[in-house]
């Protein structure tokens, strides 16, 4: 599995007959995503590469049961588009568009919040379940199938992630952008209840940047909630305070939303933080050893009767999830 | 972007909230005469973007116009948290007799606009947050809904006990609030709001901060931005479509994306350099942004080295070395120049870069970063030396 797209995505595309909209349809659906439709007003009726436009997302989905949509369009009309992929009726919706007004946002947010809809964005890369599916503008080639799930509100600090995690071997179930805004649709908490959800997901890479506290908050989700270990990584530590350092969200206001402030707070949570991008994979690795030891330690333990079957039926439950993925690993290695 | 009080002052009167108009002197000479005009006493105000003019001497009671021009002498050309004051409001001074606090901010953890009211108002409002953050009362406004005369009311009555105060308060709160909608505020701040002698209540400052991304539609914003008050690097990178932001360092640093171009600069520091800016070259490919880029650095002469840094993902990694080729062209760059390019079309890339002397050897983050700080100590020593052999 992976989290929120998949191989059964089926994919509208607003905005495919722009520049950037029809450049990465293309990489999308070289890579594998179905691309169902496309949505330009006007240009209804026309093809794409193949792929039917419509006039409306409405009727996209009316024809071609697309459940995700991704955004391209130019900043002005990307509020109104999020509005209309909501009332079609798709379940997620990835806004790609860098500029759009926070205000205009507020008010999105406030229209989507008791709807049964996940916003990706804005100003996010998208995200890719390698080997799955594409929504956005990863690049599919530093990517490998693996367990190891990445959120990020940053997006080419991703890619450096992503690629020296693939470097030293250690594949993806999902890669996540949420976005460098101030009101953004996914959090690093609703990423991190996927990813704790999600059986292929070993571990988990969070990568923070300065402004606000979304990090903090997530780093006591993790202490509380989460089982499967989170490494952390925060860019920011040079900057200034009061001063936009090109996301909309990265500004230290006063003294709060600083780096030092996120990394305490991902310590305080047991959450070892890198230095540099290069350095998570090394500690992603020493998380995984650590939890094979734990869990091997743990289980003889007999200390109550209630948390040794909990603590046992977690266990089995990881044993059987990982062999399935061995399993999996196993049959494309001799496929090849 | 950040506007002047005076400016604010002049959206705010326009929305309809009471306030005392002003005049803007840039010498001593005027700021007299404009004080003569207005009858003193007269209130003398710095205009720079930041916050605790007060503190800092930017902000002066004047009893007579004599003492408005020594005033504005001394106030104009003062360095305030690093910003030089080049212009002062002159405007009439009132009675107070109360200081409140209120402001509206974009919150991010809510995602809705925040009502913030305190009746311990004025310049130690900073300290209030912080010591004794119950006197400061919130309000979350849906924002499809909009802010209710009720919750208004409420608000205001945190502020005042008379009901003929609070009635004005509460006027003067809604108009703040369709002010932060009509014009994309992300702060909006009138402190003090004050009542003077005869029980008016009045906003005798204003702040406000817009939203960079909405600019493109409030061209009236737009034509305040004053250009005297920024870095003209900055201005020069706006204009090229750059995001930059002027530090202190040596290693001039070009990266593309944000975040990448935050831990980058973490990462030159965690090596013994200091980055000598913030500048993220965006997703599109256009080489000119890249010679624009290479300019602005090179007229810091406190740069002893450019590191580029470039994961292409949308941004193609040829086009960024064509740039680079172009800017060797222009520019004749005196500074190592270290490049690590990685990503879309890496290898079409690296051909190109063949041309011109820079160092590519480096393949990772943090090898680049190590490689533009050896340089650069490099260059300051050769230039010492030279500096010597011609003493």
């Amino acid at each position: 599995m992976s989290v929120f797209i998949n191989k059964r995505t089926k994919l509208v595309v607003q905005g495919i007959t722009g520049r950037d909209g029809s450049l990465h349809t293309n990489l999308m659906k070289k890579y594998g995503t179905q691309v169902v439709a496309g949505v330009t007003p006007g240009k209804g009726g026309s093809k794409l590469k193949g792929i039917p436009v419509f006039d409306s997302v409405a009727e996209a989905v009316a024809k071609t049961k697309a459940n995700t949509s991704v955004i391209y369009v130019p900043p002005p009309f990307a509020a109104d588009a999020i509005y209309e992929a909501a009332d079609s009726g798709v379940k997620t919706i990835i806004c790609i568009t860098e500029g759009v007004p926070a205000n205009e946002m507020m008010k999105v947010y406030e229209y989507i919040r008791e709807m049964d809809v996940r916003l990706i964005g804005p100003n996010c890369p998208g995200l890719i379940s390698p080997g799955q599916s594409k929504v956005g503008i990863i690049p599919g080639q530093i990517c490998k199938q693996g367990g190891v799930g990445v959120v990020s509100r940053s997006g080419t600090l991703t890619y450096e992630a992503v690629w020296a995690l693939t470097d030293a071997g250690l594949g993806q179930s999902t890669c996540i952008g949420i976005g460098g805004d101030q009101v953004i649709g996914t959090n690093f908490i609703d990423c991190l209840e996927a990813f704790e959800n999600d059986p292929q997901t070993k571990a988990v890479v969070m990568i923070g940047e300065i402004g606000g506290d979304d990090e903090q908050k997530a780093a006591m989700y993790v202490k509380k909630k989460m089982t499967k270990p989170v490494v952390g990584f925060i860019s920011g530590r040079t900057a200034p305070p009061g001063v936009r350092m090109g996301h909309a969200g990265a500004i230290i206001s006063g003294s709060s939303g600083t780096a030092e402030e996120k990394v305490a707070a991902f310590n305080k949570a047991g959450i070892p933080v890198a230095d540099s991008p290069t350095e998570i994979p090394g500690l992603i690795a020493e998380a995984l050893k650590k939890l094979k030891t734990k869990a091997k330690a743990k289980s003889p333990k007999k200390t109550g009767k209630k948390v040794v079957k909990k603590v046992a039926k977690k266990a089995t439950k990881k044993k059987v999830a990982k062999k399935k993925i061995t399993k999996k690993v196993a049959k494309k290695k001799s496929r090849k | 972007m950040k506007i002047h009080e005076y400016q604010a002052k002049e959206l705010f009167i326009e929305a309809g909230i009471t306030a005392p108009s002003g005049k803007v002197a840039t010498t001593a000479q005027q700021a007299e005469e404009f004080a003569r005009e207005i009858g003193a006493p007269v209130m003398v105000k710095a205009q720079v973007h930041v916050g605790g003019r007060g503190k800092a001497g930017g902000v002066k009671f004047a009893k007579t116009v004599e003492d408005a021009r020594m005033h504005a002498e001394n106030i104009l050309g003062m360095d305030i948290k690093g910003l030089t004051v080049k212009k002062v409001l002159i405007t009439s001074a009132a009675e107070i007799t109360s200081e409140c606090y209120v402001g509206i901010i974009l919150d991010r953890v809510t995602k809705r606009p925040v009502f913030m009211v305190s009746s311990a108002g004025g310049i130690d409002i900073e300290e209030v947050a912080e010591k004794t953050p119950e006197k400061i009362h919130k309000l979350a406004v849906d924002p499809i809904v909009g802010l209710r005369d009720f919750e208004a009311r409420e608000l205001a009555s945190k502020l005042y006990k008379d009901i003929k105060q609070i009635r004005q308060a509460s006027v003067i709160l809604k108009k703040l609030y369709e002010v932060f909608w009509k014009y994309d505020a992300s702060l909006v701040e009138i402190n003090p709001l004050i009542t003077d002698e005869t029980g008016k209540v009045v906003a005798l400052d204003a702040k406000f901060n817009i939203d960079d991304n909405a600019l493109y539609r409030l061209p009236n914003i737009e034509k305040m931005r004053d250009l005297d008050a920024e870095e003209p690097s900055e201005i020069e990178a706006r204009e090229g479509d750059l995001s930059f932001v002027k530090l202190d360092g040596n290693i001039g640093c070009i990266v593309n994306g944000a975040g990448l171009a935050m831990a980058t600069m973490d990462l030159v520091k965690r090596y013994g350099g200091e980055p000598a800016n913030f500048l993220d070259i965006g997703g599109s490919s256009n080489p000119r942004k890249v010679v624009t880029a290479m300019k602005i650095i090179l007229s810091d002469p406190k740069v002893e080295a450019i590191l580029f840094n470039i994961f292409g993902g949308i941004t193609r990694c040829d086009d960024v070395a064509n740039g680079i080729v172009m800017a060797f062209k222009e520019l004749n760059p005196q500074v190592p120049v270290v490049v690590r390019l990685t990503g879309t079309n890496e290898k079409e890339g690296a051909k190109i870069l063949k041309t011109v002397p820079i160092d590519t050897g480096a393949k990772t983050l943090d090898e680049v970063v190590k490689r533009a700080i050896a340089l650069a100590a490099k260059s300051a020593k050769s230039v010492a030396q030279e500096e010597l052999v011609l003493a």
